[in-house]
């Protein structure tokens, strides 16, 4: 498919006998952010390094922009940007003597790299610190100064490994916010990280590693489908009576049950939010609280991970 | 399955080169390193140009004699104190120059640019070697200049290029070091170990290896010798042995070029006496020719050592 920026087929990575990633399919599409979750040891890092050309694959194929890393590493390495795990700059020179030493290794013509090095400070906003050594940075500015590199690469695709990492919130927002600023600007973004709530927020679609395996892929919301069950989540805070019995025969309504006193969590196959409200009241109940569920990503995973080990 | 790479390993040579170049001129290290040489070098050349000015000679070498003379105060003369200085450099240049990019973790991002892992190492090779050459060729020049000074007469044109050719020696012989050193950082994540253990070689070579090869000759050798082939047979089996020390062939070369009586490197033979003067110099190019195993040697060894280095590195895992 044309609008597929990385194709991977049965990709597979041995260790000796222990499979770290084992035969997986990826498809990331021209444009989005793609997230890769899973706990530490599942393979992401892995299968990063392998679609960059950085690690022997063992198998299976990969394409990434029409080129084959392992045989033109060097034309997939020009076109894809890479910040990894708690990102290095050499320390003892500026952000922009950083940022040229990686220019020359692009080979941009000199009479550009001035010109972009400098825009793509500005996109980080770190311009105003474009000529302090990288020592007196924070890891958030540093995490930031990766994207700027990514930046002035020009880069088709990102590769994005734990961007947030070790960062405060403040600092995990801003960064969400430059890579949004990536993918405004046509770049795909591929990134890992195992903050599922912020992920959730950035991701178009997620695939979620276990063991070497793509257990599950797709949007946040068909994650959820597949994990918790289809159907709406309502949450239902009440005083004054048991809405388990209150509720009883209503259409629709699949499971109730008492989370703790006076909050019920209800599941339902369709949104049954205003019959709900209606028998509660009727009933001569204190409705303090109705709200729909979004499924989580956090959820999603935590259950999938209690699933997976029971089965095992 | 064999699949074949595509695009050119020395992709991104020349700016790896050119920062490793610019990061070791500008470091402290090298600072430190420079006063190193110039103390270490100064005392012999002070002392032995001391003696020098009560020599009046005209057919003798007098600059080369700047380099090679032992004088009574030092007891060390100029070459054999670069014997001993130039690995200490080359370690001091080499030690770290692929486990600290590790443990800065900028190897990775730095791979992540369009080059090879070949023109990374070569690069900061050859970064290393033409900084070892700068610090020689100041070296080398502020000898001649106080020679030139304090004699009062010019060196003559074959003393310039005997003098030459130990420069290139000098630094063949730090290429060596330099490869053995960066071996060991691409072998160790740890910097300290990896510097312990490349002051370890040098160590082995310059203390034990001696002793070493003495006691292996006596184990090695025929019991009894009973002719003189038997003899020489020893002889050059001991010279074999010592020459797998990188020093060895350093100082070899460096005797039949600053020398130009010397007429062998190994045992005298009667036949080797024939017809020659005594004490008479060879000829530039015959001086050449008999150091010529050993500088091959030395560019072998550099290659042999760093191939090594260049296998280890591309199968080494990225990752932290």
């Amino acid at each position: 498919m044309a609008d597929n920026v990385i194709e991977v087929r049965g990709l597979l990575k041995l260790y000796g006998a222990q499979r770290a990633v084992n035969a997986i399919d990826l498809d990331i599409r021209r444009g989005e952010i793609f997230g890769l979750l899973g706990p530490n040891g599942a393979g992401k890092t892995t299968t990063i390094l392998m679609l960059l050309g950085l690690t022997e694959t063992s198998g299976g194929t990969v394409n990434v922009l029409g080129f084959d890393p392992v045989r033109q590493p060097l034309e997939v390495k020009r076109r894809v940007g890479y910040l990894p795990d708690a990102v290095g700059f050499y320390d003892h020179l500026t952000a922009r003597e950083n940022l040229v030493y990686t220019a020359r290794l692009l080979d941009i013509p000199r009479r550009q790299i001035d010109g972009r090095i400098l825009e793509a400070m500005k996109s980080v906003k770190l311009d105003d610190v474009i000529d302090k050594r990288v020592s007196t940075f924070s890891r958030g500015m540093r995490q930031r100064l990766g994207i700027a590199e990514i930046v002035m690469k020009q880069a088709e695709v990102a590769i994005l490994d734990e961007p947030t990492s070790g960062l405060d919130p403040h600092a995990t927002f801003e960064l969400l916010e430059m890579i949004r600023g990536l993918k405004k600007s046509g770049v795909a973004v591929l990134l890992s990280s195992h903050l599922l709530d912020r992920v959730q927020s950035v991701c178009d679609r997620v695939a979620l590693f276990n063991k070497g395996n793509v257990a599950l892929m797709g949007t946040v919301v068909e994650l959820a489908n597949q994990v918790l069950g289809a159907g709406h989540p309502l949450q239902v805070e009440a005083s004054g009576i048991d809405v388990a019995t209150t509720l009883n025969g209503i259409e629709g309504v699949q499971t109730v049950r008492q989370e703790s006193d006076g909050s019920w969590r209800i599941v339902a196959d369709r949104d049954v939010r205003a019959a709900v409200a209606q028998r509660i009241v009727s009933a001569g109940g204190a409705l303090t609280r109705l709200a729909d569920l979004q499924p989580s990503l956090e959820e999603v995973y935590t259950r999938y991970f209690q699933e997976a080990r029971r089965a095992a | 399955m064999p699949r074949s790479r595509e695009g050119s390993p020395f992709t991104g040579l020349g700016p790896v080169f050119m920062k490793e170049f610019a990061d070791h001129l500008s470091s402290a290290r090298m600072m430190v390193l420079m006063l190193f040489v110039i103390v270490f070098g100064a005392f012999p050349v002070a002392t032995s140009l001391q003696t020098l000015r009560t020599v009046v000679d005209p057919n003798s070498f007098i600059f080369l004699r700047i380099f090679t003379l032992e004088s009574e105060q030092v007891g060390i003369s100029f070459t054999a104190a670069l014997n001993f200085i130039i690995p200490l450099m080359a370690i001091g240049l080499g030690f770290d120059a692929v486990n600290s990019e590790f443990n800065r973790r900028t190897l990775s991002r730095v791979l992540s640019q369009p080059i090879y892992r070949d023109a990374l190492l070569l690069g900061k090779f050859l970064g290393g070697l033409a900084t070892l050459a700068v610090a020689l060729v100041a070296l080398w020049l502020i000898v001649l200049g106080a020679g030139l000074l304090l004699l009062g007469v010019p060196p003559r044109g074959v003393e310039v290029a005997r003098g030459l050719s130990f420069l290139v020696v000098a630094i063949a012989y730090g290429g060596v070091w330099l490869a053995i050193a960066m071996l060991f950082s691409v072998i160790f994540r740890s910097t300290a170990t990896s510097a312990l253990c490349a002051l370890g070689v040098w160590l082995f070579f310059f203390i034990l290896w001696p002793q070493l090869a003495g006691a292996l000759l006596i184990s090695l050798a025929p019991s009894e010798i009973r002719s003189i082939d038997d003899y020489a047979a020893v002889q050059s089996m001991g010279l074999g042995l010592m020459r797998l020390s990188p020093g060895t062939l350093f100082s070899e070369a460096v005797l039949g070029l600053l020398s130009p009586e010397t007429r062998t490197l190994g045992p005298m033979l009667p036949s080797q006496m024939r017809g020659a003067i005594m004490g008479a110099p060879l000829p530039f190019d015959q001086s050449v020719l008999l150091i010529w195993p050993q500088v091959t040697g030395l560019i072998a060894g550099m290659i042999v050592v760093f191939a090594a280095a260049y296998v280890i590195f591309q199968r080494e895992e990225v990752r932290a």
